[in-house]
């Protein structure tokens, strides 16, 4: 099965990925949008629902702030004595259903010049309006220091309280509307008393505890203090701050905003509820008294319509990625399929079975073209397979005809040294390297009587097979001519005649011819073409000089001439084919005559052998593993001991032989010229 | 003291009834007494406890001339007027070893120091714990508007009034928490003007102590234990305190009520080196004495041992 890169895992993984992201992305923007959208109608609908409630609580107190003002207003106006004075303040709360008790409580001695502290008060007990002297309501606190009295005495305003439990007389936590009244005493405006005016704080609070904001939101009543005065935690109600809930949570900011709504502020902040629920909250002054009023609403059950559309928006979404998936996986599978056959196929090619049925493919998209070719390749590679085979059949059996020729040329060669082990007289060595498998040099050597030995060296031109085959008939012809004939002119001039006669391939051969006597060392010879040999004596080495000849073939009818040099014991005759001269190395450079004689001149000279090795190394040594271009021929031949020398080295011979050296030396002086 | 004490008393010592009236309503300024009942430490200590009502229009002086109190918290200047004036009581043990009597202004009025209080009006309390205020101002020679301010904090919330007299672990808490930061407001320790009036202290008569001095030492002993109990256990003594507020019908907050705990337990720290838990350093006796007397508030003072019962009160 195809790994982690199989390419339907790559697709489902890359496509579920970013569909997955895509959908995230629009999901939570969506969430985002409708959050602020939400958010945005939240502050007004929360505006509108807290003014609504300020203005309702606010009607009350007005109507109270305003029944206080009239009643100070009578009081400093009117004359009122003792029992007028309780009528009206009975009317006072009989007639406004919102106020709980009203009094008026004077300064010491204000009310009688005999009584020290006076304040009737008429209030709503179970139902009954019944009449409390507050001078002996509180004996223990007179009323003179409650805040009720001395917060509006020493302001000289009206203010309303904050809310208290009123132990002694009313009994019931209420808030006070209290304001001074004034006497004018000659001219002279003198504090007289406060009046006032209670209204419960249950009956305002019913209002705001009443209303219900979703499930669990709600609205709170703050006083001057951020007392609580209203909200859903009932134990918090005239108990705690909102500084001291803030103290509790060790939470500045929400001091911070319990500064900001004791101060008047109005605002929307989104904080963390007194209930511990992350909220929505507008606050907003209730102006008479001064206190906060707040709208709740959590924040959850704001968004809990958005978020359930994001869950089934999620659902839906899951369900369309898991689909999608399944979808991505089928298409992949029926792409991969014939891949996964063609795969299969070509890997039973690869391991040479060409006759591999391809899996049939119907459709015309990528994959059926790419079958198809495949079937075309597998064709043609069947085709050339078997072209191949041929080809390789054919040259095998030419390679191994050319081996068994190889075997034939090298047989006809004289190959077995030293050739004549009862002739102590000289020593003879020689060696052909084709640079094919089959070459046109050739050498050869036989006695054509008892004491005179031929020995030549040819090169036939081109090289290979037609070679071979030239130099078998050149070979042929030199041996049987020359022991028919024994002098090199006529061999070289009648085997010549016989080549050039029919020589349709139009191909040559050089030919140096020689004949030694074992006897006396002389050594007659014909060139037809060849290079020079070189003499190794007691002078040193160096190139014969010879008259020139035309190479055999080319011609019908050529004259050759022969020569001769006297060899004594411990000289030695070098012939090569230009194989040896002209090898190459890879700069194209020729190994050439002068490289040849040095060498010649540090190679060992004692054994034929050791010398023909010795050059042969210097030849390979030149070309530097660069590939041999021509056969490689060469033959030394050295005389060890003669029977009867030539008397004289004054003699005719001798003479030849060192002019014919010379000769080699002008020549040389003159092409180096 | 405590590892054999609890065994040997629940076996020797018969159990005997007494009474403490604190000098306020329930609330953590008393919460080693609360704790020290709740917990059943005056039990172990063969007494048989019981906390009367306190607060407005209760005098513990008077009820401890009358007899309807056993053991009585109040001010040391309360007691030393009191032994001015001929009611034999003596101290048995001194509870707050720094006054925490403070006179708050807002910032914006601009009082920085007791002279700035010139012609102010100043709200002082009704009653012994005026004193000090009093004193201070007598001593520095500044006419303040005197007005007399009840046990809430609005008068002066409101403007009624320029500087209110506040116990530092009550009032000035209360302040802070109606939404006035410190920050808004000038404080001035009335310990720090050298008026270092030391409050709360338990107190008995002469007679009660020469009936039955083991009675004494074993309330004393119970209610500083009961201290050290609250002190360790904060959490629990609040929670006994607001269960006994809660009993009183008194509006109870939790938040207040720690405030209160963690100031008594700095107030009551022994100040001097050689002091310890309870302890009247005899040194802070006499400044404390010499202040009233030069102000003309007492005759005289009694000596030292003569007002200490005990001076070792803290240390068994």
């Amino acid at each position: 099965m195809p790994g982690k890169n199989s390419i339907v895992i790559k697709l489902v993984l890359v496509i579920t990925f970013f569909s997955t992201v895509i959908f995230a992305v629009t999901l939570g923007y969506n969430y985002y949008r409708s959050r602020v959208i939400l958010q945005n109608e939240l502050e007004s609908n929360a505006r509108n629902l807290a003014m609504s409630l300020v203005n309702r609580v606010e009607t009350q107190l007005t109507a109270v702030t305003k029944v206080t003002e009239g009643l100070a207003r009578s009081l400093e106006t009117g004359n009122y004595n003792e029992q007028q004075l309780l009528a009206l303040l009975r009317r006072t709360v009989e007639n406004n259903p919102e106020i709980y008790g009203s009094f008026a409580a004077f300064e010491p001695y204000a009310f009688s010049p005999n009584l020290h502290l006076y304040a009737p008060y008429y209030y709503r007990k179970n139902g009954k309006i019944t009449f409390e002297g507050l001078e002996n309501s509180y004996i223990d606190f007179p009323y003179p220091y409650w805040d009720w009295y001395q917060i509006p005495r020493e302001l000289g305003k009206l203010e309303w309280s904050e809310p208290y439990f009123d132990e002694g007389a009313g009994n019931i936590v209420m808030s006070t509307c209290s304001l001074p009244f004034y006497e004018e005493i000659n001219g002279k405006k003198q504090l007289k008393g406060i009046v006032g005016a209670d209204v419960s704080l249950d009956a305002l609070t019913e209002l705001i505890s009443s209303v219900k904001i979703l499930k669990t939101g709600y609205a709170a009543l703050l006083s001057r203090n951020a007392m609580i005065l209203a909200h859903p935690l009932k134990d918090a109600i005239m108990n705690e701050t909102f500084f001291s809930i803030a103290e509790a949570r060790n939470d500045p900011s929400l001091r911070a905003l319990g500064k900001k709504m004791i101060r008047g502020e109005t605002g929307f902040v989104h904080y963390t509820s007194l209930v511990g629920i992350t909220s929505w909250m507008y606050y907003t002054p209730i102006p008479s008294s001064g206190w906060t009023l707040a709208v709740v609403f959590p924040e959850a059950e704001l968004l809990e319509n958005v978020r359930k559309l994001s869950i089934t928006m999620a659902a839906m979404g899951l369900v369309g990625l898991v689909l999608l998936t399944l979808a991505v996986i089928y298409i992949a599978r029926t792409i991969i399929k014939p891949l996964q056959l063609l795969t299969t196929a070509t890997d039973e090619i690869a391991s040479g079975n060409f006759d591999v049925a391809l899996p049939t493919v119907s459709s015309n998209d990528e994959v059926g073209i790419l079958t198809h070719d495949f079937q075309l390749m597998e064709l043609s590679l069947k085709e050339y397979i078997r072209n191949l085979t041929e080809t390789t059949a054919a040259k095998e059996r030419i390679q191994s005809e050319l081996k068994v020729a190889t075997h034939i040329q090298e047989s006809l060669l004289p190959r077995l040294f030293p050739p004549f082990p009862n002739h102590t007289e000289f020593d003879i060595y020689a060696s052909m390297v084709p640079a094919k498998e089959v070459g046109g040099d050739f050498y050869d050597f036989f006695f054509i009587d008892d004491n005179n030995l031929l020995f030549l060296i040819a090169d036939v031109s081109d090289k290979g097979v037609p070679a071979a085959l030239y130099m078998m008939v050149a070979k042929t012809l030199l041996k049987s001519e020359g022991q028919r004939l024994g002098e090199p002119d006529k061999i070289l001039r009648s085997v010549n005649n016989i080549l050039a006669a029919d020589n349709e391939s139009c191909m040559f051969t050089t030919v140096f011819c020689a004949i030694l006597d074992v006897n006396t060392g002389t050594v007659r010879f014909a060139n037809a073409g060849h290079n020079p040999p070189l003499i190794i004596d007691s002078e040193g080495v160096r190139y014969i000089t010879m008259k020139p000849g035309l190479m055999l073939g080319a011609m019908t009818d050529i004259v050759y001439k022969t020569e001769s040099i006297a060899l004594k014991p411990g000289e030695t005759l070098f012939l090569y084919t230009d194989g040896v001269t002209e090898a190459r190395n890879r700069n194209e450079e020729m190994y050439g005559e002068q490289r040849l004689l040095e060498a010649m001149q540090r190679a060992p000279k004692e054994k034929v052998t050791e010398m023909i090795h010795y050059i042969s190394a210097e030849v390979t040594r030149h070309a530097d593993n660069a590939p041999q271009s021509d056969d490689i021929t060469m033959l030394a031949i050295k005389i060890t001991k003669l029977v009867s020398p030539l008397p004289d080295p004054e003699g005719a011979e001798y003479r030849l032989i060192n002019s014919a050296v010379n000769n080699v030396n002008i020549e040389r002086e003159g092409r180096s010229a | 003291m405590c590892v054999f004490a609890p065994s040997l008393s629940a076996e020797a010592i018969p159990v005997k009834n007494a009474s403490l009236m604190p000098l306020w309503s329930p609330q953590a300024q008393f919460a080693g007494y609360y704790v020290a009942l709740d917990k059943g430490i005056y039990a172990r200590h063969g007494i048989n406890l019981k906390i009367l009502r306190a607060g407005p229009g209760c005098s513990p002086v008077e009820a401890l001339q009358k007899g309807s109190a056993d053991f009585v918290i109040i001010w040391l200047t309360t007691a030393l007027q009191h032994r001015s004036a001929d009611t034999p009581l003596v101290n048995l043990a001194q509870i707050i070893q720094r006054s925490s009597m403070m006179l708050i202004s807002k910032k914006t009025a601009g009082i920085k120091t007791i002279a700035d209080m010139d012609g102010k009006k100043v709200g002082l309390w009704e009653g012994d714990v005026s004193i000090p205020p009093r004193t201070l101002f007598a001593r520095q020679h500044i006419k303040i508007r005197e007005i007399r301010q009840s046990h809430t904090v609005n008068l002066f919330l409101r403007g009624g009034i320029d500087v209110t007299s506040a116990m530092w672990f009550n009032e000035y808490h209360t302040i802070l928490n109606s939404g006035i930061d410190p920050e808004e407001l000038n404080i001035i320790f009335l310990r720090d003007q050298g008026m270092n009036f030391i409050e709360d202290g338990l107190y008995t008569m002469e007679k009660t102590l020469d009936k039955d001095p083991a009675l004494a030492a074993a309330f004393v002993d119970a209610s500083l234990e009961g201290w050290r109990y609250a002190f360790d256990h904060p959490d629990e003594a609040l929670d006994i305190v607001i269960k006994y507020m809660r009993e009183a019908h008194l509006p109870a907050n939790r938040m207040h009520q720690k405030w209160m705990l963690e100031r008594m337990q700095d107030l009551m720290t022994p100040v001097h080196p050689k002091g310890a838990l309870g302890q009247l350093v005899e040194q802070d006796y006499d400044a404390v004495g010499r202040t009233m007397q030069k102000s003309g508030l007492i005759q005289s003072y009694p000596d030292y041992k003569a007002f200490v019962w005990r001076d070792d009160a803290g240390k068994k």
